[in-house]
């Protein structure tokens, strides 16, 4: 077992913290600094609720050890919203097509539409679609964040 | 947490990281993407006493061109790998079964060599490797060697690589410039791993098949060439070939095996059938049915 000293930036802030090999860059996020809105499900890489982006790429944060971290830089869900609250378009998207049931899995679907579009402005619904092959919604509501892609498609036409 | 505590080293150098391999004497897991390995960790099926992360080793990153071939880096990303325009340009087959491996999320982490060393038998890269006869380089403490994607799959997650050595990086030899690509998968979703799946590519010259190279993967406990369906498709003139009768020998060639995903028969079933729909489609041949 060995501790490592990481030094990395979320949503604009600086942390440095010592972590255990073993801790899962999600369980990081959530227990050491407080940014709950990163859900952890499965834990294996299916299910998708834990997704952040890293260095500018959406990833699986259970899939990532805090260690491997160090040195990058970290937007989770609480880090998509302006400063004074205002929605991320892909948040208000949501909110607007009820894209969401429980919510459960809406961080993780939001970093990875905010980061398609992030990628590709004019991304089109079918691209920000393939891309959700990578999230599951237990409440199934996929009609709602269907809509919601369509929505935010049609706001770059 | 969830996994069993390990210590980390994070390597800048191939001959630091086999170091670490030899002397953790077969204690040593290493990690690339992490995209299978870390639930392996999380469901304690995978206890190493040491990760060692190659992910800060720059020479096993990037795509280059080498004599008579293209060489893929084992740390280079899923997702910088599809972008990339050397292999779009002579590996097509490569970069048509790579769009198939996992979601966007992990392929952005994923990378080329983690999938081709896992030895995942329903994988598209291991498949791919073996497709289009792909060299794998390893190295250790002891020194280098190359062995044949076709001699690295042993069983499922099983392969040539002992425990101190690491893979150094990939060569797929060059295809003529024009040849088919044939790609087909099913899956339950986009993304899951394939319950049937086949690719490859063929050269044509004057009009016949010149060169065939087609793997099977999800039919059987390793990727699994198409020997006597490419013994049948050369020298053949595209409307000489039988796309039914080769999909027959193709699949004569598996050894697919039942889950709770599908069963040995469906595989054998649908495999025929993309096999030769693939061949028709791809070569745009008259069905004889």
């Amino acid at each position: 077992m060995s501790e490592h000293k990481i030094e990395l930036t979320v949503n604009g802030h600086r942390h440095a913290a010592t972590v255990e090999a073993r801790t899962g860059l999600g369980e990081f996020l959530r227990e050491e600094l407080g940014y709950t809105g990163t859900h952890l499900a499965c834990e294996h890489g299916v299910c998708g609720a834990c997704t952040v982006r890293v260095d500018g790429v959406a990833m699986r944060s259970c899939l990532m050890l805090a260690v491997q971290a160090d040195g990058c830089e970290v937007t989770t869900v609480e880090g998509l919203a302006a400063p004074d609250g205002t929605f991320h378009r892909v948040q208000q998207a949501l909110q607007d097509n009820f894209g969401l049931q429980c919510g459960f899995c809406t961080p993780g679907v939001a970093i990875t539409l905010a980061t398609v579009l992030q990628d590709n402005p004019s991304a089109t619904t079918g691209e920000m679609e393939a891309a959700m092959s990578g999230h599951i919604c237990r409440c199934t509501g996929y009609q709602g964040i269907r809509r919601a892609i369509r929505q935010l498609a049609g706001e770059n036409a | 947490m969830k996994p069993a505590p390990f210590d980390y080293a994070r390597p800048s150098s191939i001959a630091e990281a086999c170091a670490i391999l030899s002397e953790a004497g077969g204690g040593a897991t290493v990690i690339a993407g992490g995209q299978t390995l870390m639930p392996l960790l999380n469901l304690r099926m995978s206890q190493p006493f040491i990760l060692v992360d190659i992910n800060g080793i720059a020479d096993l990153k990037g795509v280059s061109r080498v004599d008579g071939g293209t060489r893929v880096g084992p740390a280079t990303r899923q997702a910088d790998a599809l972008r990339d325009e050397t292999l779009a340009r002579h590996l097509p087959a490569f970069v048509a079964a790579l769009g198939h491996v996992g979601h966007y999320q992990t392929r952005n982490r994923g990378t080329v060599g983690g999938s081709v060393a896992l030895g995942e038998p329903a994988a598209e890269m291991p498949a791919t490797a073996v497709a289009l006869g792909a060299t794998i380089e390893i190295a250790s403490v002891s020194g280098t060697r190359s062995v044949k994607a076709e001699e690295f799959y042993l069983g499922p997650y099983m392969t040539a690589l002992e425990p101190d050595e690491l893979v150094t990086g990939i060569t797929y030899p060059d295809w003529p410039d024009g040849h088919v690509v044939l790609f087909r998968e099913v899956a339950q979703r986009p993304g899951d791993f394939a319950l049937v799946g086949m690719v490859g590519a063929l050269a044509l010259d004057g009009g016949k098949v010149s060169r065939a190279g087609i793997a099977w993967f999800g039919m059987g406990p390793t990727p699994i060439r198409a020997r006597q369906a490419e013994d049948a498709l050369l020298g053949k003139a595209l409307t000489e070939i039988d796309a039914d009768a080769v999909a027959a020998l193709a699949v004569a060639d598996t050894a697919p095996f039942d889950d709770h995903h599908a069963s040995a028969e469906y595989r054998r079933t649908v495999g025929k059938r993309i096999f030769a729909r693939t061949l028709r489609e791809t070569l745009d041949i008259r069905s004889a049915a």
